[in-house]
């Protein structure tokens, strides 16, 4: 469904990716870690087509989306929902424009519908009641929530998550893992969740890619990293520092 | 040459082509794509209707000065009565839409690239792409086509407003004839002056939209990127403005036989 083959990324002289390549199948839930600075986000975003990649080939359902102009990729990007890292709300919208944007364009729809949707999808963020409310008067985690109800409000088939749970206190953290969950399973949603929370590494994923140095480091199943021997990865989900670069 | 000159020209020349490309772009979209009427009439809102008291206050104070100015110099040479026909001339071909197209330039240039810059460093225009919206058919279209239909408009009122501001200093204050006055103004300043007026407000509507709107797209990173994305907004449309106005007084004085 979502093939990375050899991707290579840099911002002038600075090199973030250097060949990384995976492949991610239909209704699969991958989990991406790494280090902070690591190019996480500039990998997402490149998934999506909002950066190109200076070299390599990023496929959806086979068809290579680098060489396509941003008219083409529309129809493609159609089929993604992401939750941008800094939530990314278009701040002169209330709360329930913000939601209801994908629906914008659909003549289908109407007004009354839309509006059940964004209460439903508010529901579900557990953000009940907040429709009229601007992003501005919003704490940061509110702000998230909304971006993910924005971001699946339209049942994307695929949905990219960067960093979900960053700034959520561990109750709404875990109701938005059990949320991730749900919307994998019930509704058969390809999706791929950066991360930097061990816990919810481990439950939403069905499979953990680490980016390290540049390139897919380790990848497996969450049981084969979380018993991991290699002691790079084990640093990592242990959240031991190097002694020495402390001073 | 030293390579800061040559990097500075290659970088110079490179905005011309992004902006032509945008130009281009939104052209095409603005024939193809329904531009959302709420969006359209919210910008002429905010660019018309709110530059309005600005561009009224400085074609009333141009109009006032040019016919005191025009009239002590004339006054000297005994032509009194020709000087409304100068203030009317100037205002409908030259004064009226470039200042119009100055001041809206400074408000609505640099508002238009505050705000899309702003849309950029904080990620809502990336957001606007992956919900499968193009930015130039959202952001950059109903701007464009709100000052191409805002300021001939404006620049109408300005004309009318430094006209009639001029009328009144020249007649009431200084004491110009009212009945020659007005018969110079009618004669010699005709419909012609005021196409050409308009045309170059539609112009300079679409410059202005267009270096707002590229500026705030290829903004930097950050605050600053935000403070100079304006600012550059602000200059390079004032002066494009400037500039164009120069050709387009040659290609349509030609056009519309003027002599
Ligand atoms: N637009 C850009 N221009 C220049 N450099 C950039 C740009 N975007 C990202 N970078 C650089 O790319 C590197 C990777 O950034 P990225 O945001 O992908 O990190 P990340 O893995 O998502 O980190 P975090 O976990 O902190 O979000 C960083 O060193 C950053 O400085
Ligand atoms: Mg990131």
């Amino acid at each position: 469904m979502i093939e990375a083959r050899d991707l290579r990324k840099a911002f002038g002289t600075h090199q973030i990716l250097d060949g990384v390549s995976f492949k991610i199948e239909r209704g699969e839930s991958v989990v991406i870690i790494g280090r902070s600075g690591g190019g996480k986000s500039v990998l997402l975003k490149q998934l999506v087509g909002l950066l190109k990649p200076d070299s390599g080939q990023v496929l959806i359902e086979g068809e290579d989306i680098v060489p396509m102009n941003e008219r083409s990729l529309l129809r493609v990007r159609a089929k993604f929902g992401m939750l941008f890292q800094g939530a990314a709300l278009f701040d002169s919208m209330t709360v329930a424009e913000n939601i209801a944007f994908p629906f914008r364009q659909r003549k289908d729809l109407s007004p009354a519908d839309v509006a059940k949707k964004v209460s439903d999808a508010l529901e579900v963020v557990e953000l009940p009641g907040t429709q009229n409310k601007k992003p501005s008067e919003l704490s940061g985690g509110m702000r998230k929530r909304v971006g993910l109800a924005r971001a699946i409000v339209y049942q994307p088939e695929i949905v990219l998550y960067d960093e979900p749970t960053t700034g959520l206190d561990p109750i709404v953290s875990d109701s938005i893992d059990k949320l991730i969950i749900r919307v994998r399973d019930q509704l058969n949603v390809t999706c791929i969740v950066v991360t930097h929370d061990m816990r919810s590494a481990r439950r939403v994923g069905n499979r953990i890619l680490m980016l390290h140095d540049k390139r897919i480091y380790a990848s497996g199943t969450p049981d084969d990293i979380f018993s991991s021997q290699d002691p790079i990865v084990r640093r990592f989900i242990d959240g031991v520092s190097d002694p020495k670069n402390i001073f | 040459m030293t390579t800061s000159t040559n990097k500075w020209i290659s970088e110079w020349l490179g905005g011309l082509g992004r902006v032509t490309l945008l130009a281009r772009e939104s052209i095409a979209s603005l024939f193809t794509f329904k531009v959302a009427g709420k969006d359209l009439l919210y910008q002429v809102y905010f660019i018309g209707v709110k530059s309005q008291s600005v561009v009224l206050i400085t074609g009333a104070f141009t109009g006032m000065v040019l016919a005191a100015q025009t009239y002590f110099q004339f006054h000297k040479v005994g032509m009194d009565t020709a000087t409304l026909a100068v203030v009317g001339v100037s205002m409908c071909s030259e004064l009226g839409p470039v200042l119009t197209g100055l001041m809206v330039a400074g408000r609505v240039g640099a508002a238009i690239a505050a705000e899309i810059g702003t849309m950029r460093v904080t990620e809502q225009i990336d957001a606007l792409r992956t919900l499968a919206t193009h930015p130039v058919d959202y952001i950059v279209v109903p701007r464009l086509a709100a000052c191409v239909i805002a300021l001939p408009l404006l620049t109408a009122e300005s004309i009318a407003m430094g006209i009639a501001a001029g009328y009144m200093v020249g007649v009431h204050l200084l004491g110009i004839d009212a009945a020659y006055a007005w018969h110079n103004l009618v004669r010699y300043t005709g419909a012609v002056d005021v196409c050409i007026g308009l045309i170059k407000a539609l112009i300079f509507g679409g410059l202005v939209a267009l270096v707002g709107c590229y500026k705030g797209m290829s903004c930097g990173e950050g605050a600053e990127g935000v403070g100079r994305a304006t600012t550059e907004a602000v200059v390079y449309s004032s002066i494009s403005i400037l500039i164009a106005n120069f050709f387009l007084t040659l290609v349509l004085g030609k056009i519309f036989n003027i002599t």
